[in-house]
């Protein structure tokens, strides 16, 4: 397969993706919302959302006074900015048009409608919008991968995109939970449990039955936390992530990518082997922040062996 | 234009044709609101699938639809036969020629075609002078447009033998109506089109380099920007071959080779729909992008093939079409089966003296134009556009032909107010591979603004469904 065509295929998936954990952030600030909390609580969280995004900055920039409406607004609604829900939309669909003759037609149909549909979106941040907003970002997003593995070949496409799809979702994931670890929630008067915003999180990601399931206890942050980076069986864990990330690495090997597979099996087996409290052992968002440095090394490894930039000529 | 347009569909008595009767009888039986929402369906099912083309001159990849047409353009089978014949034997003519211009050029030397409309003209490529290519076939796809007078007859109005467009929509059209109107096709026995792709790769692989047994075929494009963007990845899709631009493939030890995730590939065939001047930029146009830079190298070594032939433009130029029912004379030794609308060439003093007397009821032409730009029709300008005309014309007589208005035929089409009559044309895609084939039919684009003679998409053109009805 072309280079070109990998990348393409790569991004496609990975902004799908992005798309998707945005709007469960979101998600998660929508529920805490409607939670009694304290009004400071509200911008804290929003706060810790955007740094562990990375863009406080450059929201502070564009909205010195900025609240939790201008946040929404950014991170769902903001076309001029390429982190929003909408411009990962478009770019999605951009990528794929490239490749429309790559992909199924129907994956293609699919990722040209959701942006389509997209343009209508945008012009009210009402809070039952957002809500139907979130939903429909989330069902768009379900049925993309739907028609993905239901339509397409087992074929290096398919396993280009879907490293796409696994690496972002495993870099989200840890966003996530940055953002709860960072967000100080309650602090001060405390009108809502800790375990509830614990809840809030697991809910966003789909994850509060699955939890249930797994520990059949009340919600704690350490249990969210495991549940969420080693559980080898729930599908948003980075565990889960990169062992579905590896199995799609396998099948795409060149001559120059061994090192690249080592370095995504040693990561692998830290989630596989490693205990909470020894790869925490300096606090939970300084583990996070390492893993997501690791997983930038991952996407670069992969750009270099397989994408654009990297090989022959 | 005095003379009444032929209807397609409709005799002069507004009674429909033999081989469109049954037709004609379903459509009136249906009801207007089922139509309406027909036309409803097939306009969403084209945007969501993206079956869009780009603007020039708008806003950087602004995307419009072509507008579709429900009502089909029927051909009855003997008619498509004489046409068939006629269009197989004129790109035998055309490939004999190019073969010749680009080899001993007898043609010239027996004076039937002037050789300083040829070796002066930009479309010649001294660079392709001496090269052998595969089966000596230069024109691989022509689209030939074909349109039919008020007398009834067909004549050919262009032969593209460059990079010809559109049969994306003649393929897309077809699936559209199938899906829209089933109970049609199991009625009719209309012949299928949807083979054309395989016909094309099947061509494309046959033309390979010698020593490719395997041959990898791959389609080249300007990019996802470039107006005929979708037409190029479906038909890469189709054929399964990859899509690729210029950035993707390279030149090594004269050799051509793609990126790919396992590294270099050969490439033997290259189905091009760039035009010569940016195919590279080391032999051509040395600021284009969307090149291989070497190409030409590699072409001239005889390791790649390229389709359509570097250089096909010296055969559709608008200068050389006059000559082309001679070159179906030398070549063939036949007389051609169909015509072509007479032809003043501006740059003959005796044919500008005439044209310039009768500028209002002539079509006049820029004989390097494309795309229905850069002509006048003169019964449909202002007084002011044909003297603006003639200022252009008499300062570079040479740059332009000219031919009488035809009232090309009509078709029944859906406008605003209910079924009416527009002009339209066909272009049919003639392949040629060990052999010439042609699917039955090709694209119909009908000028949807009444009255209105130009059918170009860019200019407001439409597309039909053309069916060639079985025997």
């Amino acid at each position: 397969m072309l280079s070109r065509t990998a990348d393409h295929l790569y991004w496609m998936s990975r902004y799908v993706e992005r798309a998707e954990n945005l709007a469960r952030m979101l998600d998660a600030h929508y529920r805490l919302s409607l939670l009694p909390r304290a009004p400071e609580a509200l911008m804290q969280g929003w706060h810790a959302t955007l740094t562990s995004l990375g863009v406080l900055d450059e929201f502070r920039a564009l909205h010195p006074d900025g609240g939790a409406h201008e946040a929404l607004h950014f991170l769902a609604f903001d076309r001029n900015h390429p982190g929003s829900i909408l411009s990962c939309l478009s770019a999605a669909r951009e990528n794929a048009r490239a490749v429309r003759g790559t992909i199924t037609s129907e994956l293609w149909e699919t990722l040209n409608a959701t942006y389509l549909d997209s343009r209508g979106f945008g012009g009210n941040t009402a809070y039952i919008d957002v809500a139907n907003f979130i939903e429909w970002v989330k069902y768009r997003s379900h049925l993309t991968r739907g028609v993905t593995v239901g339509t397409m070949l087992r074929d290096e496409a398919f396993h280009f995109a879907s490293i796409g799809t696994y690496l972002e979702r495993a870099d989200a994931t840890t966003r996530l939970l940055e953002a709860r670890w960072r967000d100080p929630g309650g602090a001060g008067e405390r009108l809502v449990s800790e375990a509830s915003e614990w809840a809030v999180l697991l809910r966003a990601l789909s994850a509060f039955e699955v939890y249930r399931k797994v520990y059949r206890e009340s919600v704690t942050p350490w249990r969210v936390t495991e549940l969420l980076l080693l559980n080898a069986d729930m599908p948003r864990s980075v565990h889960r992530s990169l062992f579905d990330l590896l199995r799609n690495l396998g099948p795409v090997h060149n001559s120059q990518s061994a090192e690249t597979e080592r370095y995504a099996g040693e990561l692998h087996a830290r989630f596989r082997y490693g205990r909470l409290e020894e790869l925490c052992a300096d606090g939970v968002p300084q583990f996070l922040d390492q893993v997501q440095e690791r997983l930038n090394g991952l996407a670069n490894r992969i750009g270099a062996d397989f994408l654009v930039s990297g090989y022959a000529g | 234009m005095s003379a009444k347009p032929y209807d397609e569909m409709l005799d002069a008595l507004g009674v429909p044709r033999p081989h469109c009767r049954r037709y004609m009888e379903w459509l009136h039986q249906q009801p207007a609101e089922l139509l309406a929402a027909k036309r409803a369906e097939a306009d969403a099912l084209f945007h969501r699938v993206g079956i869009t083309f780009a603007v020039y001159g708008e806003e950087a990849g602004t995307e419009r639809l072509i507008p579709f047409d429900i009502v089909p353009r029927v051909l009855p089978q003997d008619e498509w036969q004489k046409l068939e014949a006629g269009l197989k034997q004129r790109v035998r003519a055309l490939n004999a020629f190019l073969a010749d211009i680009y080899h001993e050029q007898d043609i010239l030397r027996a004076g039937r075609v002037p050789a300083e409309y040829l070796l002066c003209n930009t479309q010649y490529r001294p660079e392709m002078q001496g090269i052998d290519v595969p089966g000596g076939i230069y024109a691989h796809i022509a689209g030939i447009d074909v349109v039919r007078a008020d007398d009834g007859a067909f004549y050919v109005l262009e032969d593209n033998l460059r990079v010809p467009s559109g049969v994306s929509y003649m393929l897309e059209d077809r699936k559209m109506m199938m899906r829209l109107f089933p109970d049609l096709f199991a009625q009719n026995a209309i012949a299928s089109v949807e083979h054309y792709p395989d016909v094309l790769l099947e061509n494309l692989k046959s033309v390979a380099p010698q020593g490719a047994t395997d041959p990898k075929v791959m389609l080249l494009t300007p990019g996802a920007y470039n107006s005929a963007y979708f037409e190029h990845a479906f038909l890469a899709q189709q054929m399964g071959i990859e899509l690729v631009e210029g950035q993707d493939l390279f030149v090594r030890d004269d050799f051509l080779f793609a990126r790919t995730t396992r590294g270099p590939q050969r490439v033997d065939v290259i189905y091009r729909r760039i035009d010569d001047d940016f195919l590279d930029p080391l032999a051509f146009r040395s600021d284009s992008v969307l090149g291989v830079p070497g190409l030409l190298t590699v072409y001239r070594a005889g390791h790649v093939t390229i389709a359509n032939a570097i250089g096909t433009g010296i055969a559709d130029d608008k200068s050389v079409y006059p000559y082309v029912p001679e070159m179906i004379r030398f070549y063939l030794g036949e007389e051609p089966l169909i015509a072509n609308v007479p032809t003043w060439i501006l740059r003959r003093a005796e044919d500008l003296a005439h044209v310039l007397a009768h500028l209002p009821e002539l079509v006049v032409k820029e004989v390097h134009g494309a795309g229905g730009y850069g002509m006048l029709i003169g019964p449909a300008a202002t007084r002011a556009e044909i003297e603006d005309f003639r200022q252009k014309i008499v300062a570079h007589p040479e740059r332009y032909i000219a031919q009488p208005t035809l009232a090309l035929s009509t078709s029944p089409t859906f406008t605003e107010r209910g079924l009416a009559p527009r002009h339209i044309d066909l272009r049919p895609f003639v392949l040629s591979g060990r052999e010439i084939t042609i699917v039955p039919g090709g694209l119909t684009r009908v000028a949807l603004r009444e009255g209105s003679l130009v059918v170009n998409s860019s200019q407001g053109g439409g597309t039909k469904d053309t069916w060639v009805l079985g025997s």
